[in-house]
């Protein structure tokens, strides 16, 4: 028994690669011979099945492309994967860990950024980086008001879109007032994802920006500002529309996958999601009814970008930048805004473009429910990530405890 | 008879080994608990006593109501899962129901917790089956009722849930009690005094079978309370149950949380063993009670007139209840639109099954490996206990038989995150090695109570002629006893396999998220509610341990064709 035992401890003490320079995007020829062969894991949320099969096709592409093959570490919650590479350097393993490539931003991206977590800054390196819109889309360089400075790089722009069935819903309550108005005289049928799940919590702060004197308070630390004073009025509407919540705000649904099957059953008839394809997705796949369409705040609704960011220790950091640099390609970026696809929205621009490349873009259809550029509306800037930490506590201590 | 002895040699060591292994990540992952709780943990700069995690904890607002979950839910389940499989064993021994029930038990054992709770959660939820069959013809409902099932505050479908999984493994366990206390001898002699069958067997048998089952009755009881699958699936959210926060706070980002985990890992022990205590000290109430009503001599025949068609309807019941659960978890991962009151999807898509196909063949592979390693080793390990203890001609030990109940009797999540810190500090978490041995703790004892009591039933007399022939005792083990005792061999190891096949926390925990088998993607699927895709892996979750129940069935009667008492 004692030799198999000793090879499996050295085996795990080995197990860690000795120590290699860090590969550099400046020098996207040595990236790529060494990325060949690697096995590059990306933490990705799994939540939606569209998703999961976008990360295949990249994957399949990645190997066609630069033999670097993907394997997706499918998390139900990216805090997961932030908590591992946190384990790991408590544990002493700067080197060999086992997240190559994080889909990341808001709180989990500021409290790896600033715990020196990640590796970087690498984004404005990459030969891709050239064609990102960084004028039309700022929030590629500042995520949730903190600066990216290169150690993510952007893959897809989010806005929070409101889902409805048209059928049940003859006119869309298009401010915060008429929302509250609609609950009352709709009781039951409007929900949020119980925070701090990011939707839901994504819900206090669109709520908040509404209520708010002056949204500039809320892109600085929360500690920095008379907090009570701030949300009170969060929590008087929350109060007044609990009673007439699904299930009279005895439960709510866990995240964003389950209040769109909620819409789906007909159990509530206006969701909300962050991503504003994913209606016209979800009714292509026959998962939501045709009669569903969306609709945003006349004064704006929350936008923010998603990120990949590579952990300071990931054991594969060169096939993690091949993949960082691959999921820009228009090609790609074309084939994550297509409606049948995911519908997300691109962080390139147009204008940047090669002809055949903007031909991808213009040749794709928005989808029956998708709101076009021109109707989306304003994006609210993302609070500084310390209000969503508080506001998903004091949401706990408020509403989390059934009385 | 100097040969035989010395070659006894080899197994001698097998039961310390075995008891190491059970005993070993228990008491280590309990350590790993108790140090943290009271804030010691250098890894994560903790170095001095202190009472900080229980502060923290105490300062949690759900825990009261969080605590009281735990100890409703789990003396619930265990109280109704006993009642139903006393009433069923008592009323219907015997019949011909009997028959069918008892050959529905294997596959009902084999089906992984989680499946069946997401089965139930399909056909109870106000737009599950149930609702759209009474719908809108009886109850008006166009649209599903605004009624709080799933997840409801009390715990009622978190307590159905368990006990739909606990009727059959307590069943098992009592049938395999009967042989042992004479039963069928009792039940001739109150019957030929005029008792009624189910007063009969409850005055006579009951008795002398708890005894024999109070252990999986603990062992029922530890788990309802702690258990965190189920609960994840149909357990309330406002808050969970202590042993849901508790892996919850153990996935936080902040890992200062994990001393608040081991805190309430150490309290979540405290509870089990306090409401064991109590469970206990309802027994010895109950049988006090019971020795009068016993002597009172009534005869109770009106009982059974009751009781039969009960017993008949719950059983029913409740595998209806996984039956239909099982069809729409098979019919959701096929469904295309299907909305509300439609009984029947509108329309069909084999989508979800060619979108998931990589991620399902990928878990498919790493849970038969584990399965199978796990399995292979417990089985190893249970034979050689059980051939050391043939050879040294010892009675069946009371501290063995305990020992191997230990990890089925400490709450999972009060060992486990423990056993997970160790894991990570050596550098095994996230490997298969790690996550095979934590689930050899828990696939051996099943392995054990599924071999013992054949392979101390096994006539001894073959060894003797054997023996006569010339055979060694190694030759009479490999030759004689184990093709003999091919059937339960292997049905010890597709009951191990389905173990393994069902472990969500010792997965999750220990593989770090890396190891990803059926369950674990199975269970992370069920906070989105997406019932096509939840339909897709629960199908999967539900058909590897039944492909590998039919095929130990089928074993015996390959391996040996010509021989007619192999035949299934």
């Amino acid at each position: 028994m004692t030799r198999p035992l000793l090879t499996l401890a050295l085996a795990a003490v080995l197990g860690a690669a000795p120590a290699l320079a860090d590969p550099d995007p400046r020098n996207w020829d040595a990236v790529l011979d060494d990325a060949r062969g690697q096995t590059v894991f990306w933490n990705a949320w799994a939540g939606d099945p569209r998703i999961n099969a976008f990360i295949d096709a990249v994957g399949d592409e990645l190997e066609a492309r630069h033999g670097v093959r993907l394997n997706h570490v499918r998390l139900a919650d990216t805090a997961d994967a932030v908590t591992r590479v946190v384990a790991e350097r408590s544990a002493g393993r700067d080197q060999g860990g086992a997240v190559d490539v994080i889909w990341i931003n808001g709180d989990n991206f500021v409290s790896m950024k600033d715990g020196g977590l990640l590796f970087g800054a690498f984004a404005e390196d990459l030969p891709n980086w050239r064609f990102v819109d960084t004028e039309a889309n700022p929030a590629v360089l500042s995520d949730f008001t903190v600066p990216v400075e290169g150690f993510g790089a952007p893959w897809a722009m989010f806005r929070m879109v409101f889902e409805y069935d048209s059928a049940a819903v003859a006119a869309p309550p298009r401010t915060l007032d008429a929302l509250r108005d609609w609950i009352a005289a709709n009781p039951g049928r409007f929900t949020y994802p119980q925070p701090p799940d990011f939707l839901g919590t994504s819900f206090l702060k669109q709520v908040l920006h509404m209520t708010v004197d002056d949204p500039a308070v809320l892109m600085a630390p929360a500690e920095d500002a008379d907090y009570e004073a701030i949300t009170a009025p969060l929590w008087e509407f929350l109060d007044e529309i609990t009673p007439n919540l699904w299930r009279q705000g005895r439960a709510f649904p866990a995240n964003e996958p389950a209040l769109g099957q909620l819409l789906a059953d007909g159990e509530i008839d206006i969701g909300f999601a962050f991503n504003p394809g994913r209606a016209s997705a979800a009714i292509a796949d026959g998962e939501l009814p045709d009669t569903i369409r969306t609709f945003v705040f006349d004064a704006g609704t929350l936008g923010n970008s998603s990120f990949l960011s590579i952990p300071y220790n990931a054991a594969n950091k060169a096939g993690a930048l091949v993949l960082a640099n691959l999921i820009l390609d228009p090609e790609i970026q074309a084939m994550a805004q297509d409606p049948q696809v995911l519908g997300f929205n691109t962080v390139l621009g147009l204008d940047l473009l090669e002809p055949e490349d903007r031909a991808r873009f213009e040749a794709l259809e928005l989808g029956i429910a998708t709101l076009g550029p021109d109707e989306l509306g304003a994006a609210l800037d993302e609070p500084h990530p310390s209000w969503d930490t508080r506001l998903a506590e004091d949401w706990v201590a408020r509403f989390g405890v059934a009385d | 008879m100097a040969r035989p002895l010395r070659s006894a040699g080899w197994v001698r060591p097998v039961p310390a080994l075995t008891v190491l292994l059970l005993a070993g990540p228990v008491a280590a992952g309990l350590a790993g608990a108790l140090l943290p709780a009271f804030g010691w943990m250098p890894a994560l700069g903790g170095n001095a006593l202190s009472l900080d995690p229980w502060r923290r904890l105490a300062e949690w607002p759900g825990l009261v109501a969080a605590v009281r979950l735990s100890v409703v839910t789990g003396l619930g389940a265990t109280a109704i899962s006993l009642a139903i499989t006393l009433l069923i064993v008592a009323a219907l021994q015997g019949t011909r129901a009997f028959a069918l029930v008892t050959r529905a038990l294997a596959p009902l054992l084999s089906l992984p917790h989680a499946a069946a709770a997401f089965g139930l959660a399909f056909l109870i939820a106000p737009s599950g089956w149930v609702a759209r069959a009474v719908s809108p013809w009886a109850t008006g409902w166009e649209r599903p009722p605004d009624l709080l099932i799933l997840g409801d505050p009390a715990g009622l479908s978190l307590i159905a849930g368990l006990v739909v999984k606990e009727v059959p493994f307590l069943l098992l366990m009592t049938l395999a009690a009967l042989g042992q206390v004479s039963a069928a001898q009792r039940m001739t002699v109150a019957r030929s005094l005029g008792y009624g069958r189910v007063t009969g067997w409850v005055k006579t048998v009951l008795p002398a079978v708890y005894a024999q089952i109070r252990l999986p009755v603990y062992a029922v009881l530890a788990y309802s309370m702690s258990v965190v699958d189920v609960a994840l699936i149909l357990g309330p959210t406002r808050p969970p149950t202590l042993a849901v926060q508790i892996v919850d706070w153990m996935g936080q980002r902040d890992l200062s949380l994990r001393l608040v985990a081991a805190a309430g890992a150490v309290l979540q022990l405290a509870l089990v063993l306090g409401t064991l205590a109590l469970w206990h000290g309802a027994e010895r109430g109950l049988a006090r009670l019971g020795q009068g009503w016993a002597a009172g001599g009534g005869r109770g025949r009106g009982v059974d007139k009751v009781a039969r068609p009960l017993a008949l309807g719950v059983a029913g019941l409740a595998g209806a209840a996984v039956l239909l659960g099982l069809a729409g978890l098979a019919l959701w991962s096929v469904a295309g639109l299907w909305r509300f009151p439609d009984l029947w999807p509108a329309s069909f898509s084999a989508r979800h099954w060619q979108g998931q196909s990589r991620g399902v063949l990928d878990a498919v592979r790493t849970t038969a490996l584990v399965g199978v390693l796990a399995t292979a080793l417990a089985l190893a390990l249970v034979i050689g206990a059980l051939e050391a203890e043939f050879r040294a001609r010892a009675r069946p030990s009371r501290r063995f038989t305990a020992l191997v109940y230990l990890p089925l009797l400490v709450p999972q999540v009060a060992f486990l995150p423990g056993l997970t810190t160790l894991a990570l500090i050596v550098g095994l978490d996230g490997q298969v090695v790690a996550v095979t041995v934590a689930h050899l703790v828990f696939v051996l004892p099943y392995v054990y109570l599924a071999l013992a009591d054949p392979w101390r039933a096994w006539d001894t007399r073959c060894a003797t002629i054997a023996h006569s022939l010339g055979a060694g005792p190694g030759r009479v083990l490999w030759a004689v006893r184990l093709p003999m005792l091919t059937r339960a061999l292997a049905i010890a190891a597709a009951i191990g396999f389905a173990t393994s096949v069902a472990q969500y926390l010792p997965t999750l925990l220990l593989g770090a998220g890396r190891v990803e088998t059926l369950t674990t993607e199975a269970v992370a699927l069920a906070a989105g509610g997406n019932r096509r895709l939840i339909g897709v892996w629960a199908v999967m979750q539900m058909l590897l341990p039944l492909v590998v129940f039919v095929g130990a069935l089928a074993l015996p009667a390959l391996l040996f064709p010509r021989l007619k008492g192999m035949r299934a």
